[in-house]
């Protein structure tokens, strides 16, 4: 199943792990690193322009998480069958599919959030910059750390909007000016104008977009790799929505965001590639397409994608 | 409509009147609902205003000099309140530091540590030892924690002292701590641990930082019915104490010491006939009417704070 699709993937090269990303630069993840070098089949440098159908210029990048015949396990239920992708970096995944196709499993998968159910349980891999996630020795709380989370519901602490973003630096004990940190989170989440004059009011006091994107400095300002988003705006407004989008636009230049959607629009607005699951006889989530966005909304592959895309089922 | 309008039938007006009988049926029964109601209102405000009537009769037979002396003997016409205060505080805050710790620990376990099956197991061990009669736990006190734990620590203890008793009491209020506590934690949303696991954060980060924050109203309000309840106990300090038939003022917790509730009981309970001239009875009801006025004031303490703190998710 996934082997004719592999080579559809955005992936045409793939560079060697460097040896300097898995030990010493993992303590201030992708920041020294060039910055997203997207390369393109003839070499040249290209600007980018979102939208238009580029189905064959295989924009080829890093992967900094790839699965690898991932599957997950609720006791003894399978709830996502060997499912492989890569997520290339500085780019915007998204996954979609109907529900019960187990995209927010594999989202959550990914920065081992699922450790908190019991009797939960992965089997395949699961690679970050090579090095497998659920290895003996890996630490969740160290994948947390480079691999930040965004959830479906604004989830700010019942703390000040600075305590709240100021709260991943202090628990890492992170050196250096807390201030100047704490606003250069909230400018990246484009949150500064609105905040800047009443950052020790409660952060649950904001309106629904505003908590999001607090939660989203919150995030970013543990100065994570990777981003996962899980259904970020399907608690807002549209208005609020849109500004959720533009902002994931903004952050794919420093970070890799990974984002579960319901709504097709947005997929098709803001994400780069796209993995398109669904959900098999045997109730477990698979992938039946991924490639890059314009091409799984213009020209899918699949027959299901098809459907699916274009609004006939889910 | 048509109806109305027959001849023969009473006009409207008198019809929407209704059964003057089954409004006299209503009132009556309300009636009897509203006697049940202020009944109980009506004792509680009694049992104040005799405390009160009688508290007062105390002071006027004393002096309010006598109500500081060498120490607390009722029976001499000796009333040093500062006694029976300091035995009160100094027991109580000795349960306070042994439950507070322990009762929060149990409760942070249970809420965030603690797998599913544990805890089926664990909380139900709980409330069988809240339900331990203290009167048991005051031998338990006296004939165990004195003797194995407190003299074995400081071998100069009295054999009736303080510090066991206050130790009994801390066991007793345990599992009030811990349950309230872990109610309180439990009821904070899950959203919010995600949120800080997905930011990196430890369990203990997340349970001391997060969840403990998010849940002191109602850590606050457990410590409050805590230390409630260990101005009230009465048998553990009766039985373990000491200063049975009262006891000189001292702050050390290893000697003997009255607690309010102590002398109170020893009072009532005592083969002397306390009942007569002397002002030892009516000291009763002063005692009363004070620990009366702590324990409604700790309430209402807590109430505000709670009211304060409580946090809308």
């Amino acid at each position: 199943m996934t082997t004719p699709l592999e080579e559809n993937m955005i992936h045409s090269t793939v560079a060697p792990p460097d040896p300097a990303v898995e030990g010493a630069a993992v303590a201030a993840p992708g920041r020294d690193a060039p910055i997203a070098v997207k390369i393109h089949s003839d070499g040249a440098p290209k600007p980018e322009v979102k939208g238009t159908p580029t189905p064959q210029t295989d924009v080829a990048t890093v992967p900094v998480v790839r699965l690898r015949g991932m599957s997950f396990y609720y006791g003894s239920f399978r709830a996502v069958r060997e499912v492989t992708f890569d997520v290339p970096k500085n780019e915007i995944t998204a996954l979609i599919g109907p529900s019960g196709s187990g995209k927010s499993t594999i989202l959550r998968a990914i920065n081992r959030m699922n450790d908190l159910i019991p009797s939960t349980r992965v089997e395949g891999e699961v690679l970050y910059n090579g090095e497998d996630l659920y290895g003996d020795r890996v630490d969740p709380v160290e994948v947390r750390r480079r691999i930040g989370m965004v959830f479906q519901k604004p989830n700010p602490f019942p703390k000040s909007i600075f305590d709240n973003v100021a709260f991943g630096p202090r628990v890492h004990g992170l050196k250096g000016n807390l201030n100047d940190l704490v606003e250069q989170s909230l400018r990246r989440a484009a949150l500064w104008d609105e905040v800047k004059d009443k950052l020790k009011q409660s952060g649950t006091a904001l309106s629904g977009g505003q908590q999001q994107r607090l939660c989203i400095a919150r995030a970013i300002a543990v100065e994570p790799d990777v981003i996962l988003m899980d259904e970020p705006a399907s608690a807002l407004d549209p208005r609020a929505t849109l500004q959720i989008e533009e902002l994931m636009h903004e952050l794919e230049e420093r970070y890799t965001i990974i984002v579960v959607t319901h709504n097709m629009q947005q997929a098709a607005r803001a994400s780069d590639n796209t993995v398109f699951l669904n959900m098999g006889e045997d109730r477990a989530g698979y992938v039946v397409e991924m490639g890059p966005t314009t091409q799984i909304f213009t020209n899918p592959k699949n027959q299901l994608t098809e459907d699916y895309v274009s609004g006939r089922f889910g | 409509m048509a109806a109305a309008a027959q001849p023969g039938s009473p006009p409207l007006s008198v019809v929407l009147r209704g059964s003057a009988g089954r409004r006299r049926r209503e009132q009556i029964i309300r009636a009897i609902f509203f006697g049940a109601a202020s009944l109980s209102i009506l004792v509680s405000i009694f049992i104040v205003l005799s405390l009160i009537f009688e508290a007062i009769n105390f002071l006027a037979q004393i002096g309010l000099d006598q109500l500081v002396a060498l120490g607390w003997f009722p029976r001499r016409g000796l009333f040093d309140l500062r006694t029976l205060f300091v035995g009160s505080v100094i027991t109580t805050g000795i349960a306070i530091l042994v439950a507070g710790p322990i009762g929060l620990g149990t409760a942070i376990y249970l809420s965030e540590y603690a797998q599913p099956r544990v805890r089926r197991i664990v909380k139900p061990i709980l409330e069988i030892l809240a339900g331990i009669p203290s009167v048991v736990l005051g031998f338990f006190a006296l004939t165990w924690i004195n003797p194995q734990l407190v003299q074995r620590l400081n071998p100069g203890a009295e054999g009736f002292n303080l510090m066991a008793a206050g130790i009994g009491v801390g066991v007793l209020i345990i599992p009030l701590i811990a349950s309230v506590s872990e109610d309180a934690m439990r009821a904070v949303p899950r959203s919010l641990r995600e949120a800080s696991y997905g930011l990196g954060a430890r369990r203990i980060t997340t349970s001391l930082r997060v969840v403990f924050p998010a849940a002191i109203s109602g850590i606050t309000a457990a410590f409050i019915i805590g230390i409630s309840r260990g101005i009230g106990e009465t048998m553990v300090l009766a039985i373990a104490a000491g200063g049975s038939g009262g006891s000189i003022f001292q702050l050390n917790p290893f000697e003997p010491g009255q607690s309010i509730t102590a002398a109170i009981a020893a009072l009532a309970t005592g083969t002397d006939q306390v009942r007569g001239a002397s002002a030892a009875f009516p000291s009763l009801f002063f005692l009363g009417l004070i620990l009366f006025f702590l324990t409604l004031s700790l309430n209402l303490a807590g109430d505000v704070f709670v009211r304060r703190t409580r946090q809308r998710y």
